[in-house]
């Protein structure tokens, strides 16, 4: 929302040097509307003043250019050269001074045009930023001079180069010469024209016109025509288009200011309105708060209409509401409208909102709007069939095309403005282009309504138009102001001269309007602030807000539904008692313990393991694309796949919640070996979504690592595997070779287990399942279920006492076939190697030379010890013994 | 004899000193104590002497004996140390060779923030809690007073799963204050970081995925002071102490009052610049009293109990905190990124 400060004057007395724009916008932001931004419109256009035309001629080193006298003020005109042919002398005309800066941010300086002092510039509408909106006077209309004609072909041209007045150029349309010509009111200008054997004196209203032009004039209908007319091409009249100069029919004289005139003599104060307040988007709301904040008064008009127009409205009008979704209708009628621009001080406020001007009525409805709050729609009667507005919802099958010109489908919940046979408007969002005001509407009827917002809103967004009037009604407006609304713009109908109101308003109410009334409990409202404030300074901040009291009863504005408890008047009074004025103090209560959960410690530990060993953390997207399924190379039919799917994801690749987080540590691993990262070692404790009956998820936490580079191989990404399960002092892990996991290279991919629990899988990434991320690299990654891991980590360790007797090692070699997995061994070896044996290390695997082949020749380092007694090469030999036997036994091996 | 004592003295000290080795020493004592020395040698012609003479003689060779033990003794120590001089000096290393590289990982730049107000909440007694991003709408909007037709639950905005919108991701951390007040004994102190979704196209700012922190207090006697007291300690061990804040009334359906926390640009100390876009003040975080109607429909007697919450942006946060420009480096994970933290 848009404030001018201007404007705001009218309702509270705050005039900018009492109160700056930074003091402004901080007392405002903290009585809780917030200030986005100001801009002080003045600052967007320097050093253009109002010029009047003394003297004008021809460029003499230039075909189309004017050298011009512009007296600014100063006493002694200034000389300004011009291409522009709209211009006249007697003119004011806005020029741009040494030094000017025009609203596009273009800076103006003197200097010299064709060898031609040109201190500074007659400017456009365009220059100044504006439109024929802004200034609907300035439309130009060329003549089309005939001393302005090239032909297109010089050999062939339709008009001959030595034309003369009185020549007749086709049927009734003849040459003819400006004799003298002076102006006869708003572009128009008497002139006096040599049509040969006589002459004709009449007005016309092109602004190109000067003494000794040569024109083309239609006899017939004392017309001067323009090129359009003669159906020429542009580029046959070039220097007679539909551009010019400003040349203003305002209040103002040589020196004024520009910026003034245009209104920019303005601050413009952007508001972040939160939802719940729409009464705060209008100037009056906006008055409100700022009276309530600077302590002074709200200075409210009273509208008022004569309504002198014969008859009623109930002769001529009838409404009926036939669904509650419209909460009130009012209506007013104007008859015998003129269709007129509005005045200069309305189009300038508008302009300031952020609005364009278009034209008397519509600017009225939008004065209203912005002045009200209310948002206004005004019908051409005429096109009302029967007289009738029924609001109800659309019928199967309805279109109406709307003001925009768009063709719109209406389904059945869309509330509409219907007459007795079809929509002439969608309710709250827009008009229909079949009941629009044009220049010959001679009935208006001003409608000024009540919706239900939630209705509004859901029609505007299915319609994909969202307008500032169903940007407003949306958020639930006051029922209440449909009746000072419509009073307001029929007073401005008035003033406007823009037509003449019939007495009489039609006020349908589908429901009778509700009050809402509260307790003043101030104990309650300082016991929830922690203050201290006086009941007299809370009644003296509602009652200035606009509420009322009898006794502790609290009667809540019609403007301000969002206050429905006595939480939302502590919210009042604390913001007029100053959200910064209520004192930092901690309440004490019950001490809480606080801290972080056993598995929130886990997972923290889990982060700090990975890390230590030189792993960083990543953080991936929760959905992927169902395609990353097939990169990751599961099953068509694999249970997995069976993922929660979003119903309006943003895409394709953010569509379903991963069930697991394998793609989302390739695709950042794909990433870093794109990026050409010699190593990237990762990991991230990330939740997957598994699907619930119940429509919900299961969102387990998997620890996800991933690597790959130059010292990355298989054992690397093991043995960061066994540090975590040490580091959580799980049991001795086993880790079985899985050949079936997909998306895992099969002989280089492992399950994990401790005890009977499966941990996760660790391995090389499959060749193909890298190849499908567009990578030829070794990938290494592990998937470990947090879950597993919280339910096998080891308890608070308990003291050992250290060995007191030393301990024997034995190396043994052994030869087995190469298919015996070497961990087995382990297990054997540990299981079966008696009570001395305390450890069992592999320190060489070894096949080929005179090992035959099938087999393999395995090492390892046996470790001895007794707690009570040191050990004789006896108990040594004893344990090698056993494990000999054992390993004899289970797996066939042989000492070497 | 006398005289071959001095001359053995003078030679055994002499060679003593110009030894050159722990080696040459002891052969040195060999050669002049030893069993078969030199002063053995001339102590065996002691018996050729007078009983008067003896017992000077005797004592003489003693003394020399003694002298030349420490003379050995001194040679031996002196030489040591030498040796061991040479040896640590050949032993010498380029100390400005590179050190051998030991793994250093990185916790992500985002949770080294979010470890960070974890710790100061931690400090105050609150337990940190979490909870599940898929939810109800129920939870995500209905019980924190949030209304059917609120445009926070369009299908534009929020991600769903079920045609009747009946299961959403989250789009804020807020449903955790329901949870926690649905399960948890009271009072409740805790916070619930998280990530959350909302239907935003990927840019510099914006991402469709981000993490907030939810914060909020249930006790008897909690107050808005308090709510200030903590925010304001919260944001000078984030922000720095001495930083300077304000609070403004805002709007959240679920708080009542509800406010935002801004702090004093710390770029330009408030006098207004482009990275406060010329407001001078940063907006931190949106808090509020918990409204009665959310606390009611918790099962808690808001004539009780009262409450406060807070909700913030940790994206924002560890974006100011780094000085990051771009939202997207934070989820793209590439290790120069995450290295630097």
């Amino acid at each position: 929302m848009d404030l001018s400060r201007k404007w705001l004057n009218e309702f509270v007395d705050l005039p900018l040097s009492e109160v700056d724009d930074r003091s402004f916008a901080e007392a405002m932001s903290v009585s809780g509307s917030k200030v986005e931004v100001t801009e002080d419109l003045s600052e967007r256009i320097k050093n253009i003043v109002v010029g009047r035309i003394v003297k004008l001629e021809k460029h003499p080193n230039s075909d189309h250019m004017l050298v011009v006298l512009v007296d600014v003020g100063e006493g002694e005109p200034r000389q300004i050269c011009t291409g522009a042919w709209n211009v006249h002398v007697g003119d004011l005309v806005p020029t741009a001074l040494h030094n000017a800066l025009l609203p596009n941010g273009t800076k103006i300086m003197r200097g010299k045009l064709r060898g031609v002092k040109s201190d500074g510039m007659l400017c456009s509408l365009k220059e100044l930023g504006m439109t024929t909106h802004d200034f609907p006077y300035a439309v130009i209309k060329p003549a089309a001079l005939l001393n302005d004609y090239h032909p297109l072909d010089p050999a062939k041209p339709s008009i001959s180069a030595d034309i003369k007045a009185g020549d007749k150029i086709f049927g009734k349309v003849v040459a003819a010469a400006v004799k003298a010509i002076a102006p006869a009111g708003v572009n128009l200008w008497d002139t006096v024209l040599d049509i040969g054997e006589s002459d004709v004196e009449s007005v016309f209203d092109c602004q190109n016109l000067h003494e000794g032009d040569l024109v083309a004039y239609d006899t017939a209908k004392n017309r001067v025509l323009t090129p359009e007319d003669l159906r020429a091409k542009q580029e046959e009249f070039p220097n007679c288009i539909t551009d010019g100069i400003l040349i203003l029919h305002e209040d103002c004289k040589p020196g004024d200011d520009v910026g003034v005139l245009l209104g920019m003599d303005d601050h413009v104060v952007e508001f972040e309105i939160t939802p719940n307040r729409p009464d705060c988007l209008c100037m009056i709301g906006l008055a409100r708060e700022t009276a309530v904040t600077f302590n002074k008064p709200l200075k409210l008009h009273e509208p008022v209409v004569k309504a002198e127009a014969g008859g009623d409205i109930s002769d001529c009008a009838k409404i009926v509401i036939e669904d509650p979704l419209c909460v009130r209708y009012t209506a007013r009628m104007v008859k015998n409208v003129k269709i007129a621009p509005s005045p200069a001080w309305m189009r300038e406020r508008i302009r300031n909102a952020g609005m364009r001007p278009i034209n008397n009525i519509v600017d009225i409805t939008n004065y209203v709007m912005l002045e009200y709050g209310q948002p206004m729609h005004a019908f051409d009667f005429a096109c009302v069939k029967d007289g009738e507005i029924h609001v109800r919802c659309a019928r199967e099958g309805e279109t109406i095309q709307t003001l925009d010109g768009t063709a719109r489908q209406l389904s059945t919940n869309m509330l509409c403005i219907c007459d007795t046979e079809k929509p002439v408007g969608v309710a709250g969002v827009m008009g229909g282009a079949n009941s629009e005001i044009v220049g010959d509407t001679g009935m208006v009827l001003f409608e000024s309504a009540n919706f239900n917002g939630a209705s509004i809103r859901r029609t505007a967004t299915s319609l994909g138009m969202r307008t500032d009037a169903s940007g407003r009604y949306e958020k639930g407006l006051d029922p209440q102001n449909t009746w000072p609304a419509v009073q307001r713009a029929c007073e401005l109908i008035e003033l406007l001269g823009a037509g003449e109101v019939v007495p009489g308003v039609i006020d349908v109410l589908s429901e009778p309007l509700k009050e809402t009334t509260l307790k003043l409990e101030p104990d309650r409202i300082n016991a929830l602030l922690g203050t201290d404030v006086s009941e007299a300074q809370m009644r003296d901040i509602l009652e200035r807000l606009g509420f009322t009291l009898e006794g502790d009863i609290i009667h809540v504005p019609s403007w301000r539904a969002d206050v429905e408890h006595y939480s939302d008047i502590a919210e009042e009074v604390a913001r007029f008692y100053g959200y910064n004025e209520i004192p930092i103090q901690f309440a004490g209560g019950q001490t809480t313990a606080g801290g972080y959960s056993e598995r929130q410690q886990l997972e923290r530990r889990i982060g700090q393991c990975c890390r230590s060993m030189g792993l960083d953390e990543i953080i991936t997207y929760s959905f992927i694309s169902p395609s990353y399924y097939d990169k990751i190379r599961w099953a068509p039919d694999d249970p997995r796949r069976d993922s929660l799917r979003i119903l309006n994801p943003l895409g394709e690749d953010t569509s379903i919640m991963r069930t697991t987080v394998l793609p989302s540590m390739l695709e950042i691993l794909t990433r870093n070996y794109n990026y050409r990262n010699k190593e990237a070692c990762l990991y991230e404790i990330g939740r997957i979504y598994l699907k619930r009956p119940d429509g919900m998820a299961d969102e387990p936490r998997i620890v996800s690592l991933g690597a790959y580079g130059e010292k990355i191989d298989f054992f690397v990404l093991k043995g960061w595997v066994e540090a975590i399960l040490k580091d959580l002092g799980a049991a001795r892990p086993r880790f079985t070779a899985e050949k079936a996991n997909p998306s895992y290279h099969p002989g280089r991919c492992a399950k994990v287990w401790v005890g009977d629990v499966c941990v996760g899988v660790l391995g090389q990434i499959h060749p193909l399942t890298a190849l499908n991320y567009g990578v030829d690299a070794a990938f290494y990654c592990a998937e470990l279920s947090f879950d597993a891991l919280d339910a096998v980590k080891g308890a608070r360790p308990v003291y050992k006492p250290l060995p007191r007797y030393p301990s024997v090692t034995r190396d043994i070699s052994v030869v087995c076939a190469a298919s015996v997995p070497v961990g087995e061994m382990v297990d054997c070896i540990l299981a079966d190697g008696g009570e001395y044996l305390t450890d069992c290390r592999l320190f060489d695997v070894y096949t080929g030379g005179r090992i035959a082949g099938g087999m393999k020749s395995v090492a390892f380092s046996l470790t001895i010890r007794s707690d009570d007694q040191t050990l004789t090469d006896a108990h040594a030999e004893e344990t090698v013994a056993k494990v000999l036997k054992a390993l004899g036994e289970k797996f066939g091996a042989v000492m070497r | 004899m006398k005289e071959l004592m001095q001359n053995l003295r003078e030679a055994s000290l002499r060679a003593i000193a110009e030894s050159e080795s722990p080696e040459s020493v002891e052969a040195l004592r060999i050669r002049y104590l030893g069993k078969k020395g030199e002063l053995t040698a001339i102590l065996h012609q002691m018996g050729k002497l007078s009983p008067e003479e003896r017992p000077v003689m005797g004592q003489l060779a003693n003394q020399l004996r003694s002298e030349i033990e420490q003379a050995i003794e001194l040679r031996k120590t002196m030489l040591g140390k030498l040796m061991l001089e040479k040896k640590l000096e050949t032993e010498a290393v380029d100390v400005t060779m590179p050190g051998v590289e030991q793994p250093s990982g990185h916790k992500h730049p985002m949770y080294n923030v979010l470890d960070q107000i974890k710790d100061i909440f931690i400090g105050m007694g609150y337990e940190i809690v979490d909870g599940p991003e898929v939810e109800l709408s129920e939870y995500n909007f209905t019980k924190l007073n949030i209304d059917e037709s609120h445009p926070s639950r369009d299908w534009t905005d929020t991600f769903y799963f079920d045609e009747d919108a009946r299961v959403c991701l989250r789009t804020q951390t807020s449903p955790m204050q329901v949870h926690a007040m649905e399960t948890k004994p009271l009072p409740i102190r805790m916070i619930a970081p998280g990530r959350v979704y909302r239907k935003d196209e990927v840019d510099a700012t914006h991402s469709p995925m981000f993490h907030q922190i939810e914060g909020m207090v249930i006790d008897k006697g909690i107050t808005m002071a308090d709510l200030k007291a903590t925010l304001n300690l919260v944001v000078e061990q984030i922000y720095g102490a001495g930083t300077r804040t304000r609070f403004r009334p805002h709007h959240f359906p679920f708080t009542e009052p509800s406010c935002e926390l801004d702090i004093a640009c710390h770029k330009c100390g408030g006098k207004g610049c482009p990275t406060c876009k010329g407001e001078g003040w940063i907006e931190v975080l949106g808090a509020g009293m918990v409204h009665p109607k959310v606390l009611a429909g918790c099962g808690i007697d808001p004539d009780v109990y009262s409450g406060w919450a807070f909700g913030m942006g940790l994206e924002r946060l560890a974006m100011g905190e780094y000085k990051i420009t771009d939202l997207r480096l934070i989820f793209e994970n590439d290790v120069r990124f995450l290295e630097q933290f």
